[in-house]
């Protein structure tokens, strides 16, 4: 039944990108749908795009498994798109092409920044990518466990071959579509489940809270009743005792990366290039905060109903809350329903963020680094990235493969925080300073990449000491105390970079680029000479 | 919403003077200007009103724990808030854009671009 549900989903994909192929001429078509997808239809692709299984299984295990704590993660991922709607989407879909790199290359020097900004979305792609990969091959495995050849390496290979096939075939216009019908079935699917569980409380909000106020559950074999409304059984004073983090000052860093790290995000940044104007960017922008918003809200019937529900010591884990959830209400059938919505989910994330990283491989590194900006046909450019694509898909489900037997948990974590530390401050100088220039937009990437991984490394998520009891995917990487307290590096990165993008600006005047700031200004607030769409 | 139209426009770079010209013109300072008074508060404010929230949940766990509507606290409220502020700025942003737009719309028409 599950299997029959996959690979319907499967099949219409595939479909999608076949009749998406025959769209897919010329390097506008291939990177940017032609610039033709409507305000309401990319709204519905960027939710695709941004709501990873990671948000609709991962923060509704967290809610049943830390009660309130969890859905903090609810709240940063929507306000986060206010910065994105503020900032940056007019201005990125007015001034530049295809990657975030454009926006930065237009009145910078194109080589050095180019390269920065392409390593950076390289960075940030790549991890993103490969903790979604290694969580889809538990995830899928675990789904279809009646199915004994399905192991977490075929799961991850399956998808991998997938979200290639969806982006070297497909293109952009493929992606939009996949992440278009991915949003619908995670919105159908959410509303579902969300009203099956308050049938379960006869429809009455206040049986539903008294039951997560009064929750009692088994907690290492001691039957407890706790609050699940109250905050801080993640994040409280008391957690960082329990080994679970370092208490408020974490969240307050946690918070911070969410809130930045989005309009930083090169998979969410090239949706805005895929319409027909900036004016049309604002609204999909919209559409989305409305989606994603919902989508959050219900959150709090998954995960607490879960919890209520199931009861935390008996779901298996933190991702098996929602799937297990749908099997105790609707039974066999909407478990498969359920799994093969998360299924879908992660494809749609995948094939986004190959596309942004191929994109910004061809348009970035080869056309504008290696070949000086010149003569590459679109052609040309089209197939160094459908190449890149095929590479960053296998170099994404190697990496996935080698590394899943060991604790990837901080992956996620570190490209938010690059996303926040490295790219975000670069984006708001080169838009609001004119006196900004190519010294300081490649010392604030670098530093804000760097300084995110070293902190990352160094922190109680990579660093630590295990027990002999503890499995293998489970076992810090580096077994010795963490150096740096916080499992969030956002509150010491991200100023890290907006300082050194400050800094490097001071070392040196670049009077070309303060000269061009008046086009580019006039460009990003007005749209003259923007992009055009392309009819089919 | 509509979102389909989309204005016909110059299909040249217009030239360095007439970037110049533009970004000199008072219509067009004033409009960063309004951008500005508009996009630096609302930031101020939605930056503010999110930390809050975080900061009560890390500091101050007794006011947040404290029930208002039956068994749901403060800090379930103040969290489901924050979705209503998002929007609600958002819809405050459309509002001025739409007038932002106007602006535009009248620069470049008096360019005859």
């Amino acid at each position: 039944m599950t299997i029959a549900m996959f690979l319907a989903f499967v099949i219409a994909t595939l479909g999608i990108t076949v009749w998406s192929a025959k769209k897919n001429t010329g390097s506008a078509a291939y990177f940017a749908a032609g610039r033709s997808i409507k305000g309401w239809q990319n709204g519905l692709a960027v939710a695709g795009d941004y709501m990873s299984a990671a948000s609709f299984l991962g923060i509704s295990g967290m809610i049943a498994f830390f009660g309130y704590d969890g859905f903090m993660y609810s709240v940063g991922f929507l306000v986060a798109y206010l910065t994105v709607l503020y900032v940056v989407a007019e201005p990125l879909r007015n001034a530049g092409k295809y990657t975030m790199a454009d926006l930065l290359a237009y009145r910078l020097k194109a080589r050095p920044v180019r390269a920065a900004a392409s390593l950076s979305t390289l960075t940030v792609s790549t991890f993103y990518m490969v903790a979604q990969m290694i969580g889809a091959g538990v995830l899928v495995s675990t789904l279809l466990k009646d199915y004994t050849w399905i192991t977490p390496n075929a799961a991850i290979i399956g998808v991998g071959i997938l979200m290639i096939v969806y982006v070297i075939f497909g293109g952009m216009h493929g992606t939009t579509w996949v992440q278009i019908v991915k949003a619908v079935l995670l919105m159908t699917a959410t509303f579902a489940l969300s009203i099956m569980v308050m049938a379960e409380f006869d429809y009455s909000f206040v049986k539903f809270f008294d039951a997560i106020a009064s929750l009692t559950y088994e907690k290492g074999g001691v039957e407890v009743t706790q609050n699940f409304l109250d905050p801080g059984l993640k994040f409280g004073a008391a957690a960082p005792a329990a080994g679970v983090g370092w208490g408020p000052l974490d969240l307050i860093s946690l918070g911070l990366a969410l809130v930045l790290a989005t309009a930083g995000l090169p998979h969410i940044l090239v949706r805005f290039y895929t319409v027909p104007d900036a004016k049309t960017a604002r609204v999909s922008v919209v559409w989305a905060m409305v989606i994603i918003g919902v989508f959050y809200i219900l959150t709090t019937f998954l995960g607490f109903g879960a919890a209520t529900l199931l009861k935390p010591h008996l779901i298996t884990n933190e991702n098996m809350a929602a799937p297990e959830l749908s099997h105790f209400l609707g039974g066999d059938i909407f478990f498969a329903f359920i799994s093969a919505v998360a299924f879908a989910t992660i494809l749609a994330v995948v094939a986004g963020l190959t596309i942004s990283a191929s994109t910004s491989f061809a348009h970035d590194f080869y056309t504008n680094v290696l070949k000086h900006g010149k003569e590459v046909s679109q052609a040309k450019e089209v197939q160094v990235a459908r190449i890149a694509a095929f590479f960053v898909g296998g170099i994404s489900i190697a990496l996935a493969i080698k590394l899943q037997t060991i604790n990837v948990a901080f992956l996620v974590g570190l490209a938010f925080a690059v996303a926040a530390s490295a790219n975000l401050p670069v984006i708001v100088f080169s838009v609001f300073w004119k006196r900004f220039n190519t010294t300081g937009a490649v010392t604030g990437l670098l530093v804000g990449l760097l300084s995110s991984i070293l902190l990352i490394v160094l922190s109680p998520s990579v660093m630590g000491i295990d027990g002999p009891g503890v499995a293998a995917a489970k076992r810090h990487l580096i077994q010795m105390d963490a150096i740096f307290p916080l499992t969030n590096p956002g509150i010491v990165s991200i100023p890290l970079g907006f300082l050194a993008a400050f800094l490097g600006t001071l070392f040196k005047r670049e009077p070309e680029s303060e000269a061009k700031f008046a086009e580019f200004s006039v460009r990003a607030h007005t749209g003259l000479g923007a992009e055009k769409a392309h009819d089919h | 919403m509509s979102d389909t139209e989309s204005k016909p426009e110059s299909e040249t770079n217009p030239g360095t003077e007439a970037w110049e010209r533009i970004a000199a013109r008072p219509e067009f300072e004033a409009l960063l200007a309004a951008k500005r008074r508009f996009v630096v508060p609302c930031c101020v404010f939605f930056l503010l009103y999110y930390f809050a929230l975080l900061y009560l949940v890390g500091w101050h766990l007794d006011l947040m724990k404290k029930p208002v509507l039956g068994k749901v606290n403060v800090a379930y409220l103040f969290a489901l808030s924050q979705f209503f502020m998002a929007w609600g700025m958002a819809w405050l942003y459309m509002r001025k854009a739409a007038a932002y737009d106007r602006t535009v719309t009248e620069i470049l028409k008096s360019e005859n671009l």
